[in-house]
């Protein structure tokens, strides 16, 4: 292995590290003020839907609104065997079998 | 001795339990990750950072968006800075998952914490953010939910180095919907109220319009940022 590719991968590692263990280091130790508090119960659903909503709408780098976009008809079995039966399994199984589904019919 | 068998058993048993069920809770993650990551291995190998160089790079870096990135990069002989500060913007998203569960860890030493940290995915924060909002499970738990992730991307990227060129398109099989199925659910589950629906609807949004007019890398965590702080302002009209 190149000393070049161990040294890019131990700098991706450290800068990748930090950000993620920082705030649990730090944050943990004391009292956080009441309104970042209530900040921070906003940060699931918002980081999820940020890596949610390009990962289904952009496809091939444009925006990808119509029928033949698999990954977004496929949501809407998905988001309905969630709301049905509320487990997580079912509705990747729910997913998984739809996009297949499609891609076989040939959307 | 037999007090202490008496003593431990139960320990033990609970253990074992909480390993089995963080096992069983990175499922969804497993299915997930492992074509991805061997798509990442074939990539890596393709780039000839050989099969240790992804094998460490799975170990140590562990993410996956940032590393399918670092290898492309690696392939178009982009400078070590270069692609170091894009996994660090990449990146930085971690930051604020891992303050967002900091309320729930406090319990933890902070050799746990340090060790909590390097497994924070935005998969295996999905997942956690999801159970510590019903019950902080034992910790044990979670580890065991982490390693299992990790595990599972680090043999599917050794999977992929090796089988380099043989495998074909794994496309038919659907299985690349495996986490953009995971997030909906997750995402559906964690809409609490009005408020919730809104920061999502407003998160995402911002993260395509980013992603379309070139902020790609900035686009996870400006529109985190921006959708949890209106969140915040409405609640704030809202009890007035």
């Amino acid at each position: 292995m190149e000393n070049e590719i161990v040294l890019i991968i131990l700098l991706m590692a450290l800068v990748t590290y930090v950000p993620r263990a920082a705030p649990l280091l730090l944050l943990t130790r004391f009292d956080l003020p009441e309104k970042v508090v209530r900040w921070l119960k906003y940060i699931p659903v918002a980081v999820l839907s940020a890596l949610l909503f390009p990962s289904v709408l952009l496809q091939e780098g444009g925006l990808d609104l119509t029928f033949v976009n698999e990954f977004l008809l496929a949501a809407l079995p998905t988001l309905l065997v969630v709301w049905r039966t509320r487990s997580l399994f079912y509705a990747i199984v729910t997913g998984i079998v739809s996009v297949s589904l499609l891609r076989y019919l040939g959307v | 001795m037999i007090n202490h068998q008496a003593k431990d058993e139960p320990r033990d048993k609970n253990a074992r339990s909480a390993i089995v069920k963080g096992m069983k809770d990175a499922t969804p993650i497993v299915t997930g990750y492992i074509p991805i990551a061997i798509a990442f291995g074939i990539l890596a190998s393709q780039v000839g950072i050989g099969l240790w160089g992804a094998v460490a790079m799975s170990v140590f870096v562990f993410a996956g968006s940032a590393q399918l990135i670092a290898v492309g990069m690696i392939g178009e002989g982009a400078s070590m800075g270069t692609i170091v500060f894009t996994t660090f913007l990449v990146n930085l998203r971690h930051l604020l998952m891992s303050s967002a569960l900091s309320p729930f860890l406090r319990n933890l030493s902070r050799k746990e914490l340090a060790w909590f940290g390097f497994q924070m995915t935005d998969e295996t924060f999905a997942i956690h953010s999801a159970k510590f909002r019903v019950a902080v499970p034992p910790a044990l738990e979670s580890f065991a939910l982490n390693s299992t992730a990790q595990l599972s991307w680090v043999g599917g990227t050794i999977v992929g180095v090796l089988a380099g060129g043989m495998v074909k398109d794994v496309e038919g099989l659907g299985l690349d919907y495996a986490l953009p199925a995971m997030f909906i659910a997750l995402v559906f589950m964690q809409i609490r109220n009005n408020i919730y629906f809104m920061v999502g609807a407003l998160a995402g949004t911002v993260a395509v319009f980013l992603n379309l007019t070139g902020f790609g890398a900035w686009s996870t965590i400006g529109a985190t940022i921006l959708a949890a702080t209106s969140g915040v302002i409405v609640e704030q009209w809202k009890t007035k």
